[in-house]
């Protein structure tokens, strides 16, 4: 299980991400911070991103997910703080070299309207100074299924092929490191999904993906690991540790018939630590094992004469996770 | 540090693409050559006889000066959206994440605004100086041809769409609107044009050798302008609109 801690600690600890290597990471940063005037932008960032894994980056508007990207991207200058990029570190003499062997797609894909899909392409390429121009733009092309709109004036799309386009842009030059930053806002649903099925595709091509979202189903479906931001790095693991960590393992507890008397029961079990009554009339009981104590909670309740309609293991999602971090920090989600 | 022309290129052939689809653009580039040609070619015509007095020589300079407003104002009209304009549609995150470095990005929006220039200016000119020996007075010809004149307009073109592109860029750079860079930097480009106007007015007599030392010095001013706008160019001031804490 990968070690999850909250606050400065976690940094100790972040193993159990995808694969085993044991070469450099995508992503190296310690104690990274950055301010933007007056205002802290993120501060003390301290993470780790494997190559090959996709790494959602997760925080409500403001908490600095942006410009951690553009930091990482070398756009801006960290305030303080070292990072590895790629390998590189990151400072002024190097953003040129990391340039070369990343890719960003920021929130929205600024395309040369004027120009076609292929003409855009063309022009990065250009600045990427690919070989074999043409095929580079053929293959970015056909992995976001757009082949047949090259000649399209970027002006005429959809907001969704502007995300595919924007997409294959940063394909090009087949970064070893592509930043995704919220490449499906303001998308409908199912543009949405066809974004995300690009995704899985290189998610299993073993591109590394430091993907950054609000959208909590999306990172729960794309991501191998996540980090919740909230100017402050929250925390960081993978999303079913997250789950794990964050809350008691719990039992709900349905019945056909009302309980006469709750605390009779259920105090009379062992490992039994707390219950409380929901307002459909199921309980949830903390215990300390569900495999041992569920079906000791069976026995009492038909013991009890209740008839037992349902007795299972409380699930919490990766939202629960984040409201319970971002919604107990003083912003975002409530 | 080695330039790298195929990113400047790149730059250069988008900027060019952009421009040739840009109907605002197109417009501007044709009207003000048009109205540069036609009012000196008034001028040229209004004037009679193969003496000239004093007067006409000076009315025949401020027609040629007609004729470097154009090196001076087109430039002004596309390199002052040339940086504000990609951080307003969004275009400049996408380019600076490329490994393109700044001198090469501006060097390629320079390049891209010059290259239009020039064709128009010198057109514009040949254009002028056509009309003026097949249908001016042989006097009139006699001062249009005359080969200090002939190095200014032909010298200070390249060199004035110089000043006048770095001046744009600069603007555009620092500024956070788009009208306000136009404005400015149509202000910006004139300067130069004030010393050209002496000579063309014969305020200062225009002999060779002060027209190609002042020409030197406007190429050292070409050259510092590049090192200079790429130097004040912030591109995290571009995209957070705050310097770098």
């Amino acid at each position: 299980m990968a070690a999850l801690k909250r606050g400065p600690d976690r940094l100790a600890d972040q193993s159990g991400s995808v694969g085993d290597k044991d070469e450099e990471y995508a992503i190296d940063a310690v104690h990274l911070t950055k301010k933007i005037g007056q205002r802290v932008a993120f501060d003390d960032l301290s993470f780790q991103v494997q190559y090959g894994e996709v790494f959602g980056f997760l925080g409500p508007n403001g908490a600095g997910k942006t410009t951690t990207v553009r930091t990482l991207g070398t756009l801006l200058a960290p305030t303080s703080g070292n990072a590895q990029v790629v390998g590189v570190d990151l400072n002024s003499h190097n953003s040129v070299e990391i340039r070369s062997k990343i890719s960003i797609m920021p929130e929205s894909p600024g395309l040369y309207n004027r120009l076609s899909v292929e003409e855009n392409l063309e022009c990065f390429a250009d600045l990427y100074m690919l070989k074999d121009t043409k095929e580079k733009i053929s293959n970015s092309l056909e992995a976001v299924n757009l082949t047949s709109r090259k000649n399209d004036l970027c002006g005429t799309l959809s907001k969704g092929l502007r995300q595919r386009v924007g997409l294959a842009r940063a394909l090009l030059n087949d970064p070893k490191l592509l930043f995704l930053d919220e490449p499906t806002s303001g998308l409908d649903p199912v543009a949405a999904l066809e974004v995300h099925e690009l995704i899985i595709k290189l998610k299993e091509r073993g591109v590394t993906i430091f993907l950054t979202t609000h959208r909590l189903d999306e990172a729960e479906k794309l991501c191998d690991r996540v980090a919740i931001l909230n100017t402050t790095l929250k925390m960081v693991g993978r999303t079913k540790d997250l789950e794990k960590e964050m809350f008691t393992k719990s039992l709900t507890v349905k019945t056909l018939n009302e309980i006469d008397s709750p605390s009779g029961i259920f105090d009379s079990v062992d490992g039994v630590t707390s219950w409380e009554k929901g307002s459909d009339g199921s309980f949830s009981l903390n215990v300390t094992s569900i495999e041992s104590v569920a079906p000791n909670i069976a026995r009492a309740l038909v013991e009890a004469g209740c008839d037992v309609v349902f007795i299972g293991e409380a699930h919490h999602s990766l939202e629960d996770v984040y409201l319970e971090i971002v919604g107990t920090d003083g912003g975002g989600i409530k | 540090m080695k330039l790298h022309w195929r990113r400047i290129y790149a730059i250069t052939k988008k900027e060019l693409r952009d421009f040739r689809r840009n109907r605002f653009i197109v417009a501007t580039m044709l009207m003000l050559p048009l109205i540069f040609v036609l009012i000196p070619l008034v001028g040229i015509f209004s004037v009679k006889g193969t003496v000239l007095t004093h007067l006409e020589q000076t009315k025949l300079g401020i027609s040629l000066l007609y004729m470097l407003l154009v090196p001076t104002l087109v430039p002004a009209a596309l390199s002052a959206y040339s940086i504000v304009g990609e951080r307003d549609q969004g275009t400049l995150e996408p380019i600076l994440i490329t490994p393109i470095r700044r001198d090469e990005f501006l060097l390629g929006k320079a390049l891209a605004a010059f290259m239009p220039t020039i064709a128009i200016a010198y057109f514009v000119y040949a254009i002028f100086l056509a009309a003026t020996g097949l249908f001016g007075q042989s006097g009139v010809a006699n001062v249009i041809f005359q080969s200090s004149r002939l190095i200014i307009q032909l010298l200070y073109t390249p060199l004035l769409a110089g000043w006048s592109i770095w001046a744009c860029i600069a603007i555009s750079s620092r500024s956070s609107d788009v009208r306000v860079a136009q404005q400015l930097s149509t202000l910006a480009s004139l300067p130069p044009l004030v010393v050209v106007a002496l000579f063309a007015t014969n305020a200062i007599t225009p002999t060779p050798v002060l027209a190609l030392g002042f020409g030197a010095i406007l190429f050292v001013i070409n050259v510092l302008g590049w090192k200079l706008v790429s130097g004040i160019f912030n591109g995290e001031k571009m995209i957070t609109g705050k310097n770098n804490t």
